[in-house]
C-alpha cells in the first residue's frame, strides 16, 4: 500500500515528476560520464598499451617510442639477447620511417613501420594478405583514400628525398597484399606495414640493422618489472618501460584533470540530491492535510518516512536507469569527437564503460535520492495533528 | 488475535461494530469514553487560549453523542482529545477504561488505528486512490492480508450503499458520496468509537441527511459516535446532545 501511495503521489503531479526524473537523469548522466572520463582515460590507456598483450616496451635510451628519430643500434644481437631471456615469451622489432609514394609527379607521404609478420603487434589484418615476404606491403584504410590504390596495386614507395638533386631515395617497388587497422596511429593517418628486412634495407646504411622499438610479451607470472631491469641492465643505450610505468606517468599527468572530473561529478551528485529534495519537499508540503489525516488514521510515523523517503527512491532510480542510457549515449558521442583530434589513435577511448565504477556512482545517486527523502518525510512524520487538520480547516 | 489474522465479517453490524485488537482487560464495566477534567490550552498571538476548560462527561457504550455550540467553543479541540490526535494540558480522557491521554506517540498512533474512525468535514480521502482503496488503507497500515481487507472494504462500501462505485476515485464522486466512503474508512478496524468533525458542513441538506440516515444506522448496529456539529439535524438525531461554550459544558442533555 506504500508503494501505491508513493506511486500515486507521483502520479499525480505527472509532468513535474516527468521533469524531476528528468533532471535527475541528466545528473546522473553527467555523474556517470565524468566517471567513465576520469578513470576511463588511464584504464583506455592501459587497454591501449596492452591490445596485443606486449607488457615492455624498448627505446633508444632517454626517449619514448616513436618520440625521436632515434634507434636502437645492432637490433639482431639485441634481438637475440632479448629472446634468450627465460621470461620472455615474444619480441618484436620495429623500425619507423617517413614515406613517399609516387605516382607520376605526385608524392603521397606515409607513416611506415618495419615489421616481423610473425610477431608484429602493431595491427590487426581487415583483408588480404599478410606482408610476410620481402617486397609485400599492408596499408591502412586512410592510406588506400590518400593515394587511391588497392590490393594487388603495385607502389613506388621511396624513404628519403634529397633536396639537393631533388629525388626520391630508397625507392623500391612494393606489391599491396592486405589492408589493416594500426593500432597506435591515428585513426586519419596514413600508414604502411613493410617487413623490416625490406624497410632497413630501403632505408640505407644508416638505418642497417637497426630499430626504433622493442615491443616484448613476458610470461605469465614472471615479473614485468625484473625483466625490465634486466634489459636495461644487459642491453646498452636503452630504456625499457613497462605498461604500468607507462600508466602512472599518465596518471600523473592527468591527476589534475581527474580532479575536475570528481568535481564536477560531486556537483552534479548535489545537483540530483537537491532537485529530489526540492519535489518531496514542495509535493509534501502540498499533502500536509493528508499525511496529517493518515497520521490521525492511525498510520505509523515510520510509515509516512518510508511512504516519502520511497519517493525520493523512485524519482533517483528512475533518473539514474534513464543517466545511464543518457550517460552512455553521451560519452559516445563526446568520445567519437574527441577521437577525431589529430594525432590520436584511433583505439584509444576518452570514456570508458567500467560496470563497477558506473554501477557504484550511479548506486551514489541512488542513495543521495533516498537520503534527499528524509528531511521532508522527517518534516512530515513530525506534524502536530490536530494543528495541521486546523490549518487546513482555515484555508 | 492478531490485526492480520482478523477476518472479515459478513454481517455489516459486525462490521461497523467495535471489535478492536487493543481492547483493555478492564474494558467490561468501563465506559467507552470518560473525561475528567479535561483541559487544553495553546498559544495564540502571544496568548495563552483556553480552548477546552476542565470538562468531565463520560460516553457509554453504544452511545450516540452530538457535541454543539458556537464556533470556537472548543468542541473540534475537544473531539481531537478524544481521539488522541491532540494531547491534553491537564485532565485525562479514558477509553474502555484506558487512559489514552498519557500514551506516547507510537502507542496514540497504534490505539487510533484499532479503536478511533475519523470522519472529517473535508472527508480527506486520498485523491489517487480508488473508493475501495482508501477504504483499505487503514486495514493495511493494520497488516490485514490484501484478501481480507478487499473482502472488507467491499463489504463496508456496501453497507454506505456504494457497492457500485468501488473503482471511483473521489473526484469522480459526490460530495456526499465521499463522505459515505470517509465513514466506510473510519470504520474499517472496527473501532470502539467513531468520531466525526462537521461531517455534514461541506453537504448540502439532501446528502446531509443522507449522512445523518447512515450515522443513525450505525448506531443502532451498534457503533458509539460522538459528532461534533453545527447542523440541526445531525444533532437532533443523536441521543445525547452537549452544548459547549467558552471550552465549557454548560449542558448536557439526554433526548
Amino acid at each position: 500500500m506504500r508503494a501505491a501511495l508513493a506511486s500515486a503521489a507521483l502520479q499525480r503531479h505527472g509532468t513535474r515528476t516527468l521533469l524531476a526524473v528528468l533532471g535527475v537523469a541528466v545528473s546522473a548522466a553527467l555523474l556517470l560520464d565524468m566517471v567513465m572520463l576520469a578513470s576511463g582515460m588511464r584504464e583506455s590507456f592501459r587497454q591501449f598499451l596492452l591490445i596485443q598483450g606486449f607488457q615492455l616496451r624498448v627505446s633508444p635510451k632517454g626517449t619514448l617510442p616513436f618520440d625521436s628519430e632515434a634507434t636502437i643500434e645492432h637490433a639482431g644481437a639485441a634481438l637475440a639477447t632479448l629472446r634468450a631471456h627465460p621470461d620472455v615469451v615474444t619480441v618484436s622489432p620495429i623500425l619507423g620511417a617517413q614515406t613517399h609514394t609516387l605516382r607520376g609527379d605526385t608524392a603521397r607521404t606515409a607513416f611506415a613501420v618495419g615489421v616481423d609478420p610473425g610477431v608484429q603487434g602493431d595491427y590487426e589484418l581487415l583483408r588480404g594478405a599478410n606482408a610476410s615476404a620481402p617486397d609485400r606491403v599492408v596499408a591502412n584504410e586512410a592510406y588506400l583514400t590518400l593515394t587511391g590504390r588497392r590490393i594487388g596495386d603495385t607502389l613506388d614507395v621511396a624513404v628519403g628525398f634529397d633536396p639537393q638533386f631533388r629525388s626520391y631515395t630508397g625507392r623500391r617497388a612494393l606489391l599491396l597484399v592486405g589492408v589493416g587497422r594500426f593500432y597506435y596511429t591515428a585513426s586519419n593517418q596514413a600508414v604502411l606495414a613493410i617487413p623490416l628486412e625490406t624497410l632497413q634495407a630501403m632505408s640505407g646504411a644508416a638505418r642497417t640493422d637497426r630499430v626504433s622499438l622493442f615491443m616484448a610479451k613476458v610470461r605469465d607470472g614472471a615479473s614485468v618489472e625484473a625483466v625490465r631491469a634486466w634489459i636495461e641492465a644487459t642491453i646498452p643505450k636503452v630504456t625499457a618501460i613497462s605498461t604500468e610505468t607507462a600508466v602512472a606517468q599518465v596518471e600523473e599527468r592527468l591527476g589534475y584533470f581527474r580532479q575536475l572530473a570528481f568535481i564536477l561529478g560531486a556537483i552534479s551528485l548535489l545537483v540530483g540530491f537537491l532537485l529530489v529534495t526540492t519535489l518531496v519537499t514542495v509535493s509534501v508540503n502540498e499533502r500536509v492535510g493528508e499525511i496529517a489525516v493518515m497520521r490521525a488514521l492511525g498510520v505509523s510515523r515510520a510509515h509516512v518516512v518510508q511512504q516519502i523517503v520511497l519517493e525520493g527512491f523512485a524519482i533517483s532510480l528512475a533518473g539514474a536507469a534513464l543517466g545511464l542510457a543518457l550517460g552512455l549515449g553521451t560519452a559516445r558521442y563526446l568520445n567519437a569527437i574527441l577521437s577525431d583530434f589529430p594525432g590520436l589513435p584511433a583505439t584509444f577511448d576518452f570514456f570508458l564503460f567500467q560496470p563497477a565504477a558506473a554501477w557504484r556512482s550511479l548506486g551514489l545517486l541512488v542513495l543521495s535520492g533516498i537520503l534527499a527523502g528524509i528531511y521532508p518525510s522527517w518534516r512530515a512524520s513530525s506534524l502536530p495533528i490536530a494543528t495541521t487538520l486546523r490549518g487546513e480547516a482555515v484555508a | 488475535m492478531s490485526a492480520g489474522e482478523r477476518r472479515a465479517s459478513a454481517e455489516p453490524r459486525a462490521a461497523a461494530g467495535a471489535g478492536a485488537t487493543d481492547a483493555p482487560a478492564s474494558s467490561v464495566a468501563a465506559p467507552a469514553v470518560r473525561a475528567v477534567s479535561l483541559a487544553r490550552a495553546y498559544p495564540m498571538g502571544g496568548e495563552q487560549v483556553r480552548a477546552v476548560r476542565g470538562v468531565t462527561f463520560d460516553v457509554a457504550d453504544g452511545e450516540y453523542v452530538a457535541v454543539v455550540g458556537p464556533s470556537g467553543c472548543g468542541k473540534s479541540t475537544l473531539l481531537n482529545l478524544l481521539g488522541v490526535i491532540d494531547r491534553p494540558t491537564a485532565g485525562s480522557v479514558a477509553v474502555r477504561g484506558r487512559d489514552v491521554s498519557a500514551m506516547n506517540d507510537r502507542e496514540a498512533t497504534r490505539f487510533r488505528l484499532h479503536n478511533v474512525g475519523f470522519v472529517f468535514q473535508r472527508f480527506y480521502l486520498m485523491p489517487t486512490l480508488s473508493a475501495r482503496e482508501n477504504v483499505e488503507l487503514p486495514m493495511a497500515e493494520a497488516g490485514v492480508s490484501r484478501a481480507d481487507r478487499q473482502a472488507r472494504a467491499r463489504e463496508l462500501l456496501r453497507y454506505v450503499g456504494l457497492e457500485a462505485r468501488e473503482r471511483h476515485r473521489p473526484s469522480q464522486l459526490s460530495g456526499g458520496e465521499q463522505q459515505r466512503v470517509a465513514i466506510a474508512r473510519a470504520l474499517a478496524n472496527r473501532p470502539t468509537l467513531l468520531l466525526a468533525d462537521e461531517p455534514t458542513g461541506e453537504l448540502d441538506a439532501r446528502t446531509g441527511a443522507e449522512i445523518i440516515a447512515l450515522f443513525e444506522r450505525l448506531n443502532a448496529d451498534g457503533t458509539t459516535i460522538v459528532v461534533v456539529t453545527h447542523d440541526e439535524e445531525l444533532a437532533r438525531a443523536a441521543r445525547r446532545v452537549i452544548h459547549m461554550k467558552d471550552g465549557e459544558i454548560v449542558r448536557d442533555e439526554t433526548c
